[in-house]
């Protein structure tokens, strides 16, 4: 029987992976966005789960926000990426260093 | 039952379709050539919102089902965010058009996140919450990067975009805790919940707090969580830094608050000491570090973390004193920025802008009166008395007295000293320095006008402090003894 423990663990594992995608990624910008993406995911999943362990539609409703604004966030991230290759032709992560400190 | 709720969050609707008329308006027009309109129409219709919100509210409102609260506690805020941005939208002007960056698109941008800096200080929810927050950061990341040209400026962007989407994900991680174990996500139910087991939390629930105060640390850029903002203020354009440095940290503040005790209010004990923690870390390091900058939009930007620091040591007391403490700060650190960012925006030297802190070298020379007014405000930043920075310290560090926070008091009084350090040494420049660094500083009215405005604010202000510490205290008092 799969229960609530069962799906926060692998929501847990998927967040952790998030976070160290974007602090341990040495390559490209890219990874980065798929690594935000990858936390947002893992916060549905919890949510959702919630959801239905309580009986519950809040965390559903919530869920649907998060979706929208995972997307809107792509988006400016992205736009904001092209902005930077232009300016620097290249978007690895090491090259965005012009400013320390 | 609509209509009462919708009359209770007129003015974020108002500001709302402003925002979109706007831009309909600046893409239907003639581009560009509307934005000196705009701007000045977008301060203006701020100002006017700030003078409603501030004469004609009054009592504890609560619409669609708790998910926003207008309270004295979220009026305040607002004011002081309104006001702020405002100010900076007026000053920005002269400056973004030099840079060739005035488009009709920052006034709307600028107004969609005071849209979501409202939401933000009247969310009672913890979806409120969110989209509120997001949709001040998602405004803000493309104004840091609206120097689109601008190497600088994009990789400020690109920073505040990575570290911003990763504590709004911190933030989310902790709201689904809450939620899951809570069982809702209004913090009238979630303040139940926090204190269900004889005045305990559940574990579930503090570990849920401890991401939400985590997420929300990185928003008011408190140490260990201020990496972005160097980085950040020194890349972007500087109206954009000096809006950066002033409403957005309200309202992240007033979020904080907000969380902390609407939601969390009945266990004060589980998160006092994390903030400060929070709270000395921030102005340890806000103080030191700043001691080896250059450039004064990172000075600014170290600056800004200490100041969060003892913002969040009002905040830490867990009092109505601290709250009060708090608000009172963040409506004086506002105004000191306002007025140190109106010299820093211009700033140049051969029509380009410069952020050397050697330009202010013997400014005192070429001009006393603006030499002055720095001097005041850097004075009042470092919290030299009497000057009214040192009534914002007061207060904060009697409130952690008052609460118990006796060694908080005493390590905010050594960093304090430190950071005197560094506003100093920039004094002694615009006092004693070498004229050949100078830079010009050729002001137009409205800077002039901001920069005076906020030295006699210091000085006269000394007096009563414009009677805000009454209403800080009912704004306070409001949120905690709900």
């Amino acid at each position: 029987m799969i229960g609530l423990e069962h799906y926060l663990t692998v929501a847990g594992a998927l967040f952790v992976i998030g976070i160290f995608g974007i602090f341990l990624n040495r390559k490209n910008v890219i990874v980065i966005l798929m690594s935000i993406e990858l936390m947002l995911l893992a916060v549905n999943i919890n949510l959702v789960a919630f959801s239905s362990f309580l009986g519950d539609l809040t965390g559903q409703i919530f869920t649907l926000f998060v979706l929208t604004v995972a997307a809107a966030e792509a988006a400016i991230g992205l736009a904001i990426l092209v902005c930077f290759f232009r300016t620097r032709g290249t978007i690895a992560v090491e090259d965005v260093s012009n400013m320390k400190g | 039952m609509i209509g009462a709720d919708i009359a209770i969050i007129l003015p974020e609707i108002a500001l709302a379709i402003f925002a979109m008329a706007a831009l309909i308006f600046g893409v239907y027009t003639s581009k560009d050539e509307s934005a000196p309109f705009l701007t000045w129409l977008t301060a203006a219709v701020f100002a006017a919102l700030a003078i409603w919100i501030g004469l004609t509210g009054s009592g504890i409102n609560v619409a669609f089902g708790g998910m926003f609260v207008d309270d004295s506690f979220a009026r305040f805020a607002k004011v002081v965010i309104l006001l702020s941005a405002a100010a900076i939208l007026l000053m920005s002007r002269d400056h973004m058009a030099k840079l060739g960056i005035l488009k009709f698109e920052y006034p709307i941008l600028i107004a969609l996140s005071v849209v979501g800096m409202m939401m933000m200080v009247s969310a009672g929810d913890l979806m409120a919450l969110y989209m509120g927050l997001e949709l001040q950061s998602l405004s803000l990341y493309v104004v840091a990067s609206l120097h689109r040209d601008d190497a600088k400026s994009t990789e400020a962007g690109l920073k505040y975009f990575v570290l911003g989407a990763l504590s709004s994900g911190m933030l989310l991680y902790g709201s689904s805790l809450v939620y899951g174990f809570a069982g809702t996500t209004g913090f009238a139910g979630i303040i139940e919940a926090a204190t269900a087991i004889d005045g305990h939390m559940p574990i579930g629930l503090l570990i849920g707090l401890v991401f939400l105060i985590a997420g929300l640390a990185f928003k008011v850029s408190a140490a260990p969580f201020h990496m972005w903002t160097p980085d950040v203020y020194e890349g972007s354009p500087t109206p954009v830094t000096a809006f950066f440095a002033t409403a957005p940290k309200v309202a992240a503040m007033g979020l904080f608050a907000r969380v902390v005790h609407d939601a969390f209010g009945g266990a004060v004990g589980d998160w006092q000491q994390i903030l400060a923690l929070l709270a000395v870390i921030s102005m340890f390091l806000g103080s030191i570090a700043a001691i080896g900058q250059s450039d004064i939009k990172r000075l600014m930007a170290y600056s800004s973390i200490a100041h969060m620091g003892f913002a969040l040591m009002g905040l830490a007391a867990g009092t109505a004193l601290g709250v009060q403490a708090m608000l009172i700060y963040m409506s004086i650190y506002v105004t000191m920025n306002i007025g140190a960012f109106a010299f820093i925006v211009t700033m140049e030297r051969d029509g380009e802008a410069v952020s050397d802190i050697r330009g202010l070298s013997m400014l005192s020379r070429r001009d006393p009166t603006k030499a002055l007014a720095l001097l005041v405000i850097f004075f009042s930043l470092a919290g030299v008395p009497p000057l009214v920075g040192f009534f914002g310290k007061f207060y904060v560090l009697n409130a952690a007295v008052d609460a118990g926070l006796g060694w908080l008091a005493v390590a905010g009084v050594i960093a304090s000293v430190i950071g005197a350090f560094y506003y100093i040494r920039i004094v002694y420049f615009m006092y004693f320095g070498n004229a050949e660094d100078a830079a010009e500083t050729q002001m137009g009215p409205v800077q002039w006008g901001l920069l005076m405005a906020s030295a006699v604010i210091l000085v006269v202000g000394i007096a009563n402090l414009f009677g805000i510490e009454g209403a800080a205290l009912a704004a306070a008092e409001t949120l905690v003894l709900r």
